[in-house]
């Protein structure tokens, strides 16, 4: 008899529910952005919302990047999952392999009806989340790629010439001295040094970062980024730092805060840095390409990118992934990209945003906001370039910031470091392969 | 003459007992015994699939030599948040059991850096010791020294423990005081008539005197050094430089919920308990012998 109350009760409840909101289908959308990032993603859903009238988008930030990734996967657990969900790109081998999990972005877009051309995507930027059918698996959302950022106030203090060229890491080799000479103490910093220094250093030289296309082409892939370029840079970074020439402030993108307030003359930092640097700074500074060392590899190659793409989870309503079809193809839309793309300086994820933000002579109002997308761009993607799709990435990305570490204080040589790397992040590399057989 | 209360019937006491062994069995057996079955699999992330490894998740760990690197790294930070949390407790106890004026201002003073958390203290003194806005670091430069806890685990292992004892310190010393007032003063005015300075009786009596205090707090400071200085580790160095602050705690968490390697996580859990439940029955075995009540 009980039983059957609270049965009654629990049907009633769930029967209501979408009475309620018969009108309008509900997508849940978790995100991991806050700041002018988190107003610029709710002004997209409420304009979205603003626009038709079936559906309603309903955002909800989740925290940071692994936070909002560890709660996906709780609430699937639990089968609370969200319909949309967003991923960054060290997650998306962990996506990929939960088969049962997710939705494919090209098969909610086959079924909802919604406009979807896999073509009008930048390739170097959706490669990172296409299979290597050309499927497309989740939708990017926010990518950026690093470059050089000069300060040429501290360049000119230091007696070189601010318009001296940097393409090559040999010349920035010399201006470090010269800066050095000059009395500079903080002559190169850089941001996300594992993604900088040796991921985008591999794409960009065209050199593997881990057999098997960087894992593209299977699970069991395995590290090799301790080749003979890898550790040839890493050398002489490892020079600049016993030198003071290059300083380190931690793991994350620490340095930006030192560059920002005018402390560094070179930046190795994300694009995406842009809205950061250009409010901040009190000095005059531009945008560089990444250097890349002459004659090493096939530099440059392109680069590739770090941010996050929307992953669509399974089990909902068909009703409702026509919604979430419809929110993704607004979302891809070049007027939404465009103004994404020039407000936050993350690249356009289509070729026509980009050539719209062109033609509206925003890269002419704001010199080297269009170097990203240059460097992503002037290139076909290689099979050592289109991306990287390791698991457990995110703890291998830890156990590379350690080997570094061991570079920066003079513990290990560069060799030593990245030998270490790879045996411990294959064995990593393994246990994921066990998991997902 | 037998003390003991003897229960007529067996509904009673068992009604009597029944919280707390029902509270321990949702909060305790329940999650240990699930980490115990987790830690024999190899699941993914999203609990579709798992595989059984049996004791696989174990061997893989303690293989590791980074692994079984993280118990010395964990030893030494136990043991230099323990003294540091303690010693000073006990000295300023000491001395304001002294005071005759204003010992409750003193007292309440001192309690205060309890009400931090931990990782709000983390934060604190992150802050101070930043290597480019800290004042501590600032003046260290003045003085010539080039402090920089980002690349040397020395003084990033010095930087978390001050942070996970100083908190402690208020926590310590209320218990010290507190034992401090029970010392009979009878005694210790015996002593002073004999001629024994302060230090001299404090050493000898009213140390011995204190040490079922200082047995209880030496089992509470290293449990809370084991488990609950996550949050000052996660704040203030993420385990790093290298690995010289990454404890066997810090890594349950970072394996598990950053990685989502949920079968060595588990496994690293079952590991932690076995130490703990060790080091607790080392305590009472052989420390406590030495304790007088």
């Amino acid at each position: 008899m009980r039983k059957s109350i609270i049965g009654a009760l629990a049907a009633s409840s769930t029967l209501l529910l979408p009475m309620i909101a018969a009108a309008q289908t509900e997508v849940q959308f978790w995100h991991a952005f806050t700041g002018r990032l988190g107003e610029l993603v709710k002004e997209q859903v409420a304009d979205f919302n603003a626009s038709q009238s079936d559906y309603v988008v309903v955002e909800n930030h989740k925290g940071n990047y692994s936070e909002t990734l560890n709660a996906g996967i709780a609430a699937f657990r639990a089968q609370e999952q969200p319909h949309i969900l967003m991923v960054f790109e060290v997650g998306t081998a962990t996506m990929m392999a939960a088969g049962g999990a997710i939705k494919p972005v090209h098969e909610v877009m086959d079924e909802s009806g919604a406009a979807f051309d896999p073509n009008a995507y930048i390739g170097s930027v959706k490669g990172y989340y296409t299979t290597t059918d050309g499927e497309m698996l989740s939708l990017p959302f926010n990518s950026s790629t690093p470059v050089l950022w000069v300060n040429r106030d501290a360049m000119q203090a230091a007696g070189v010439d601010p318009d001296t060229d940097l393409s090559t890491w040999q010349n920035v080799g010399a201006v470090l001295d010269q800066l050095k000479a000059g009395g500079e103490e903080c002559p190169l910093v850089t941001a996300w040094q594992s993604w900088i220094h040796l991921e985008n250093f591999s794409a960009y030289h065209d050199v593997p970062f881990a057999t098997k296309d960087n894992g593209f082409a299977g699970l069991d892939t395995e590290l090799a980024l301790n080749g003979p370029a890898q550790v040839a840079h890493l050398t002489a970074m490892g020079d600049w730092a016993e030198d003071g020439k290059f300083i380190y402030t931690g793991r994350r993108n620490e340095g930006g805060a030192n560059f920002r307030a005018g402390e560094c003359a070179l930046f190795t930092e994300s694009s995406a840095g842009y809205a950061g640097i250009k409010s901040e700074a009190k000095f005059d500074f531009d945008v560089r390409p990444l250097p890349y060392w002459e004659g090493v590899g096939n530099g440059p190659q392109n680069t590739i990118i770090g941010g996050a793409s929307l992953w669509v989870m399974e089990g909902h309503e068909s009703e409702e992934y026509k919604g979430v079809g419809a929110f993704l193809s607004f979302l891809s839309s070049t007027k939404i990209q465009a103004k994404w793309h020039q407000n936050t300086g993350y690249l356009p994820i289509t070729l026509e945003a980009g050539d719209a933000t062109r033609i509206a002579g925003f890269y002419e109002d704001n010199p080297g906001t269009d170097i990203a997308v240059i460097q992503m761009t002037a290139k076909e993607p290689t099979a050592n370039s289109k991306g990287l799709r390791l698991g457990s990435f995110d703890q291998i990305r830890g156990i590379i910031d350690e080997e570094l570490e061991a570079i920066w204080a003079g513990d290990k040589t560069a060799q030593e470091a990245m030998d270490s790397a790879k045996t411990r992040g294959d064995a990593l590399l393994r246990r994921f392969e066990a998991a997902n057989r | 003459m037998d003390k003991r209360v003897r229960f007529k019937g067996w509904l009673l006491p068992i009604l009597l007992i029944a919280p707390q062994v029902l509270i321990s069995a949702v909060f305790f057996f329940y999650p240990a015994g699930q980490a115990i079955w987790q830690s024999l699999f190899i699941p993914d992330p999203f609990g579709l699939s798992a595989r059984f490894v049996g004791l696989g998740n174990f061997e893989f760990l303690l293989s590791d030599p980074f692994y079984r690197a993280s118990f010395l790294t964990t030893a030494i930070f136990s043991i230099l948040v323990t003294l540091c949390s303690m010693v000073p407790a006990l000295f300023l106890a000491a001395v304001a059991d002294r005071l005759i004026k204003g010992s409750g201002v003193y007292r309440t003073l001192l309690i205060w850096p309890y009400a931090v958390a931990p990782a709000v203290a983390g934060v604190l003194w992150l802050f101070m010791f930043n290597t480019r806005v800290g004042v501590v670091s600032w003046y260290l430069g003045q003085l010539g020294y080039d402090w920089n806890h980002v690349l040397n685990g020395g003084e990033a292992m010095g930087l978390v423990v001050v942070a996970s004892a100083w908190g402690r310190i208020s926590y310590n010393f209320l218990f010290f005081f507190a034992a401090l007032q029970a010392v009979p003063r009878s005694v210790i005015e015996a002593a002073a008539i004999d001629g024994a300075r302060f230090w001299k009786r404090f050493f000898t009596i009213v140390l011995p005197l204190l040490s079922p205090t200082t047995f209880f707090l030496l089992v509470v400071n290293v449990v809370y050094a084991f488990f609950e200085t996550f949050g000052v580790i996660h704040t203030i160095t993420a385990g790093g430089p290298q690995q010289s602050t990454t404890i066997l705690v810090y890594k349950v968490f970072s394996d598990g919920f950053v990685g989502q390697d949920l079968g060595s996580s588990s496994a690293q859990s079952v590991i932690l308990l076995i130490v703990v439940g060790l080091l607790t029955v080392f305590q009472f075995k052989f420390i406590e012998k030495r304790v007088h009540y």
